[in-house]
């Protein structure tokens, strides 16, 4: 066994961290996250258009990607690197619908001309993508969406509801799947399709967070045109298409290195603020929170290479990427309530007020971090898998 | 990056897998377990041949000059065996400390004794304090009339029954912070003045009280730097704690896997409780607690033999490797049900090694303190 990474690797690491740490110095005042940040505030936005630009100007953005499409052909554990580094310095700039979960499905399964047309532009940054997978009655269940798209000369009229279109009033285009074959088993009658966003026929309502945050919608088809064309794949494949992401570095690199910087700013917050006289630091109990939450997120990090290591040997590796799903979003629950708890009466306090700990970041993630677990295939889902696919048990 | 075993290491593996299947079977481990002695000598030469004994003792000193991620390894199937005797004691412990410690007529001698499987040692470090730090020592050694006389009451020594040789530590000077007044002596298990008295515990794995009532031993039993050995102490004990959580860990592989096999053979209403995703979101916890504690100890033991800074990666493998041993015992019990509380099934023998091992070289209480002071709180 060798934990050791390359130099290359390593100067690859210094070149991210040599950037992300600059630029972390543009951040709006009070910027400590960059999820909620970015889709619930215009500043936040800007932000991220302008680390965006500055990612496609180097082209760091296609970094997975084939070089024949652009991309560098970089590999897992590098991209956990880039992710970590990325994710430390709590960079927005990253399309984190269009990259990982789309452009997987387009390399895949897209035709060549789908390809040369809507590569680019995630590569360019031209384009901000949403999800339109998700609808009311189809969550953990996804292939029992109901969205209906029907064949019209070159096009196809889709009608229905979406759910959870996280971003979906920033984006310029969203990839959504439909029904084109209500007569199929349920898997096999889903097509994936591409679509701008000010297209008539599509509306997004807001779904506000618990905390008042705009990240979620709604979104409505009424008689959406889409041309064949931006299909993704064939008809009907599109559950398929939706299965490319799982080849994607999924080592959750960057939850880990997003919660080490948290535990840094909590544990500096311990040091320097004193209770009955004494720092924080001192107290037994706090002591033993932190160094819990800490030994986690060294075991994390450690399965996240372990993942990204798997996945380099064999781009199918299901189960560990699971677990680390699992684990990595259950930590930032646990990292944030922690933190909430450890600030007592100040830890209830918004963003915004002059008592508010570290901008009240942990009041805003305590509940923002409830829909990571959710997100994506929920906790139960993840152990499901574990037991059905690492373990043999049988399906229930 | 390779994290994969080494074809040695696969090797290893395999033919500890099936050596521990064929000699040291479960019936053997109960019959250990309630023998005075506590290990077979049959086995033990076979291991010594075997070349395990010197697993990590270089061959110009008789042994089969392996590294210490092999010895890893070999502790995993050792652990998921419930392997007795003094394997960790002798070949692990007192060999760490003669190859740190030991001059060369110590290493000459003693070295080439475990590595052939004469040697049997055992190591008289803590006491009724109960800690593993250098002020819990109250046992003195004095220098008298050309040998060192040594006083005092060691507890919680495994296989000190059964050793020729104990390597004991003692206070040999009175002033000074304790961790400069340490020394390390060989002491001839058949020293007039050693009273050795067996204690029952949890896991049936041979502690003993040693009481050193005067003991006399020559000056050249020295092991190491007088008064200075203590940072010899500690870097054993950093090996000792990753070679505890190895043994952990295979045990933690056993109870995870007899499990899943037993939920999916156990039938209640009509199907086996294994399709109960009840019972399914349990075994995954424990798959993802075993299987996390094992990577991680992997990366806390590569630290270690490569000689990198690891202290805060040691406690959090440690707390890591109880927890998850811990856990998937318990839960292995419950989800046996009834059979499973037994003496006479398995998981018996893993819950009480599981409580044993958890506290040996750091709790989890103490590892995250470890951990708190390294994050510089």
């Amino acid at each position: 066994m060798d934990f050791k990474f390359t130099p290359e690797q390593e100067a690859l690491r210094q070149e991210f961290v040599d950037f992300f740490r600059e630029e972390e110095k543009n951040a709006p005042d009070g910027w400590v996250e960059s999820f909620e940040a970015r889709y619930a505030t215009d500043e936040g936005w800007a932000y991220h258009r302008s680390v965006a630009d500055k990612l496609a100007a180097r082209n760091w953005i296609s970094l997975p990607w084939p070089r024949e499409y652009g991309g560098w052909s970089l590999g897992h554990l590098e991209q956990a690197i880039f992710n970590e580094v990325y994710s430390y310095y709590r960079a927005p700039g990253l399309d984190i619908w269009g990259l990982p979960i789309l452009s997987p499905g387009i390399l895949e399964y897209g035709s060549e001309e789908l390809k040369r047309e809507w590569l680019p532009k995630i590569a360019r940054a031209e384009t901000d993508w949403c999800q339109g997978w998700s609808e009311p009655n189809a969550g953990s269940d996804l292939a029992s969406l109901t969205t209906r798209a029907v064949e019209d000369s070159d096009d196809y009229v889709i009608n229905g509801q979406k759910i959870w279109t996280t971003g979906g009033h920033r984006a310029t285009h969203i990839f959504l799947l439909a029904r084109t074959d209500p007569d199929a088993k349920k898997h096999r009658g889903i097509t994936m399709f591409l679509s701008e966003m000010d297209r008539p026929g599509i509306e997004v309502k807001p779904l506000y967070f618990m905390n008042r945050a705009h990240v979620y919608n709604e979104t409505f088809f009424d008689n959406l045109r889409i041309p064949k064309k931006n299909i993704v794949g064939q008809v009907n494949q599109g559950w398929y298409v939706t299965m490319a992401g799982v080849n994607f570095e999924r080592s959750g690199s960057g939850t880990i290195a997003t919660c080490q910087r948290d535990l840094e700013d909590v544990v500096q917050y311990c040091k320097e603020t004193y209770r009955d006289g004494q720092p924080l630091s001192s107290h037994p109990l706090v002591r033993y929170k932190l160094a819990d939450l800490a030994i986690g997120l060294e075991a994390g990090r450690q399965w996240s290479y372990y993942v990204a290591w798997l996945q380099s040997q064999n781009p199918l590796t299901a189960v560990e990427p699971s677990a680390a799903k699992w684990f990595d979003t259950e930590v930032v629950v646990r990292l944030a309530t922690t933190a909430v708890e450890i600030m007592g009466l100040y830890g209830t306090l918004k963003a915004g007020s002059k008592w508010a700990p570290l901008y009240g970041k942990f009041e805003g993630w305590c509940q923002m971090s409830l829909g990571f677990t959710v997100a994506g295939g929920a906790t139960e889902i993840q152990k499901n898998l574990i037991a059905w696919m690492g373990m043999g048990l049988p399906r229930g | 990056m390779n994290l994969d075993l080494t074809e040695e290491q696969q090797m290893l593996k395999t033919s500890a897998r099936d050596f521990f299947e064929k000699e040291f079977p479960k019936t053997l481990v109960r019959e250990m377990e309630e023998d005075a002695a506590g290990y077979s000598p049959a086995v033990w030469s076979k291991m010594a041949e075997l070349g395990w004994t010197g697993l990590i003792i270089p061959e110009e000193y008789g042994g089969s000059g392996f590294g210490f991620m092999d010895m890893v390894i070999l502790l995993e199937e050792m652990g998921r065996a419930c392997l007795t005797g003094p394997f960790f004691s002798t070949a692990v412990l007192s060999s760490l400390f003669l190859l740190e410690a030991g001059n060369e007529d110590q290493k000459k001698g003693l070295l080439a004794s475990i590595a052939n499987g004469q040697a049997i040692m055992a190591l008289a470090l803590t006491e009724p304090s109960a800690t593993f730090r250098a002020d819990g020592i109250n046992t003195t050694a004095a220098l008298d009339k050309g040998g060192y006389v040594i006083k005092g009451t060691k507890l919680f020594v495994h296989d000190a029954h059964i050793a020729n040789t104990l390597i004991c530590a003692a206070r040999t000077r009175s002033w000074g912070p304790a961790s400069e007044s340490i020394s390390l002596f060989l002491v001839d298990a058949s020293s007039a003045g050693l009273k050795i008295t067996p204690l029952q515990s949890i896991a049936d794995d041979k502690q003993n009280e040693v009481v050193f009532d005067a003991v006399t031993v020559p000056a050249e039993n020295l092991l190491g730097e007088l008064n200075g050995v203590w940072p010899v102490v500690e870097r054993v004990l950093q090996y000792s704690t990753v070679a505890k959580c190895a043994e952990m860990a295979g045990g933690a592989d056993w109870a995870l896997e007899a499990t899943v096999e037993y939920s999916k053979e156990r039938v209640q209403y009509g199907r086996p409780i294994g399709s109960n995703s009840s019972v399914q979101h349990l075994l995954a916890d424990m798959w993802l607690e075993v299987n996390m504690a094992k990577r991680y100890m992997y990366y806390a033991a590569w630290l270690l033999a490569e000689g990198l800074p690891c202290a805060m990666e040691i406690a959090a493998a440690k707390t890591t490797v109880n927890e998850a041993y811990k856990h998937a015992t318990r839960m292995g019990v419950q989800l046996h049900g009834g059979i499973g509380t037994t003496r006479d099934h398995d998981m018996g023998l893993y819950y009480r090694r599981s409580r044993q091992a958890a506290i040996l070289y750091g709790d989890s209480d103490y590892c995250h303190e470890v951990v708190a002071r390294q994050m510089g709180m």
